[in-house]
């Protein structure tokens, strides 16, 4: 007798929450049809859904230049996802989504897609803040450090401890382009380094870890880690646009064949001279 | 005959419902075979399992250094869950008063169904911060038996306790009325009466454990390699799929296959010998 009443009881307030929740669910989309009317009459009314995802590098950047899109044609939603370089370079193959995103060069198995350079963004050596010591190593010295040969961070004039390897999965654009540029052929990255699959995770688990060291884009810097300076070069905008700083690397966007007329007003959008205060804002280098 | 009928419909509709679920599993296990078998025939099945090297970027799919996480991991967790598990289903069953059990019944259910990724999350925020102070980055094979016996322990609880609430009455007050105390009716007849739940529920909770990826790769640190102490970070066959899968491809994708077999098999093993033991135990019994 008890289950039942007390059945009726909960049975109410779960369905109201039901579908006051589908009820929010569908209203969302019904913005972009409104504004059709507020579009004047010059340009062409674009619609439709974008997809990207690929690099957790460009997912800042891509996000803002979808946000500033959407400003101009408000009938288009750009969806950007992340996963790493790799994840866009599958996915944009497999055609899951119109535009991968990839912060390394393409290697040479993979074929078929079309790349469009976005912007170069520099790989910074983060460590964490209070590791007031150490403000600057040589290429080398990061190379032993990732490598094992340097374990203790008193070797490079820091406190007697540990160093604490962060590294990014195998399939990070960013990991990639630090292998290629620090590491080398015939180096690898020391097997205990721990693994977080993204440059925010990255930041995050190094900002709570005083002994460790990482790698992030520098579009990721901000108080919570410090950045070295590599052979004398701050890790700065300036340095890595005038090419001083050593570790640079390209970032695309990629499509498989030609692009649809969406995907490449969107894309013309993105290399275009409009976008490119939008890029150094976020701390990436623009190449126009 | 309506009622025949009914019964016939009853009948073939189980039957059928049964024969689809065994569908499923073997579709699945078809699926995940076709998908890694292409493996072997560029990489020799011994160096898959027993090579210590697993780098795709240079084709070396070695597997040893997950295995021995997840095993590492799947223990450890039992080792702590399995005691502290049954001894509060003796509490809750047994020992604790009405309103004790009230309050910690419900706690224990809902912790049942707590998704994965808030334990880890709880690991990250809070356990892993905590290993650090005892050395190393604090993303190690420690941090990863406490969470994971953290998400077990409610599984073995509930289904003990289920299970010796099961016992009949019968058995508790003989017991007693024959003079033996409260815990030598719980130890040496409930326990062993509750035994076949009891073991259920230890399998439930080291299947879970073994499949456990979400909460895994969040503490563990994915580093392939074999964890020398409980401060190293490891790698579990089921982080070791879901980190890469995503960008997989070719025989790198083949050789996530393989390992998501290698982890079933190893379920099997696992599953096979819990059973086993406790059926010898019964006979002992």
């Amino acid at each position: 007798m008890n289950k039942l009443v007390t059945k009726k009881k909960i049975m109410l307030p779960v369905t109201a929450v039901m579908l006051l929740a589908l009820g929010v669910a569908g209203c969302s989309n019904d913005d972009e049809a409104d504004n059709n009317d507020d579009n004047n009459d010059n340009t062409p009314t674009l619609s439709g859904t974008i997809n990207e995802a690929g690099s957790t590098t460009v997912q800042p950047l891509a996000e803002k230049l979808a946000a500033a899109f959407k400003v101009l044609y408000p009938n288009v939603n750009v969806v950007i996802g992340g996963g790493g370089s790799s994840v866009g370079v599958k996915s944009a193959t497999d055609g899951t989504v119109e535009i991968g995103a990839v912060s390394r060069e393409l290697k040479d198995t993979e074929t078929g897609l079309t790349k469009y350079l976005l912007a170069k963004d520099g790989i910074a050596i983060v460590v964490h803040p209070d590791n007031t010591a150490v403000a600057n190593l040589t290429v080398d010295q990061v190379r032993d450090i990732f490598s094992g040969v340097i374990t203790n961070w008193s070797q490079v004039g820091g406190p007697d401890k540990a160093i604490h390897v962060m590294a990014r999965e195998e399939g990070s654009g960013t990991r990639t382009a630090f292998e290629e540029l620090v590491m080398g052929e015939d180096v690898r990255i020391v097997a205990n380094a721990v693994l977080q699959n993204s440059n925010g995770a990255l930041k995050t688990a190094l900002a709570g870890d005083k002994d460790a060291i990482g790698f992030i884009s520098f579009g990721y810097i901000d108080s919570s880690v410090k950045a070295l300076s590599i052979n004398g070069i701050a890790a700065t905008s300036e340095n890595g646009k005038n090419g001083t700083y050593p570790i640079i690397r390209p970032l695309y966007f990629l499509t498989k064949g030609t692009p649809s007329e969406l995907v490449q007003a969107f894309l013309d959008y993105c290399m275009s001279d409009a976008v490119q205060q939008i890029i150094t804002e976020e701390g990436y280098l623009s190449v126009n | 005959m309506p009622r025949y009928f009914t019964d016939k419909l009853a009948k073939y509709g189980v039957l059928i419902t049964a024969l689809v679920s065994i569908l499923v599993l073997l579709a699945i296990a078809v699926f995940i075979i076709q998908g890694g078998l292409p493996l072997f025939s560029a990489v020799n099945p011994f160096d898959f399992l027993f090579g210590q090297s697993w780098s795709p970027t240079y084709d070396e799919y070695g597997i040893l250094s997950m295995i021995v996480g997840s095993l590492l991991v799947t223990l450890g967790s039992m080792v702590i869950a399995v005691p502290l598990g049954i001894a509060c289903a003796i509490l809750l069953a047994e020992v604790a008063p009405q309103r004790v059990r009230n309050l910690l019944r419900p706690a224990v259910e809902l912790l049942v169904g707590i998704p994965s990724v808030v334990y880890g999350l709880v690991g990250i925020m809070v356990i892993v911060p905590a290993i650090r102070n005892l050395g190393g980055t604090g993303y190690s094979v420690l941090a990863a038996v406490l969470v994971l016996s953290i998400m077990v322990l409610p599984t073995i609880i509930s289904i003990s306790e289920d299970s010796l609430r099961a016992v009949p009455r019968t058995y508790r007050d003989g017991s007693l009325a024959l003079g033996a105390s409260q815990w030598q009716t719980i130890w040496h007849v409930l326990l062993p009466a509750a035994r076949s739940g009891v073991g259920a529920s230890i399998v439930l909770g080291m299947g879970r454990a073994i499949g456990e990826t979400m909460a895994m790769i969040m503490v563990i640190g994915n580093a392939v390699i074999i964890p020398t102490s409980p401060l190293d970070p490891a790698r579990t066959l089921t982080g070791n799929i879901a980190v890469e899968i995503n960008y997989a491809a070719g025989l790198h994708e083949n050789a996530l296959f393989a390992t998501g077999l290698v982890l079933l098999i190893l379920i099997l093993i696992l599953n096979s010998l819990a059973t086993l033991a406790l059926k010898r135990g019964e006979q002992h019994a």
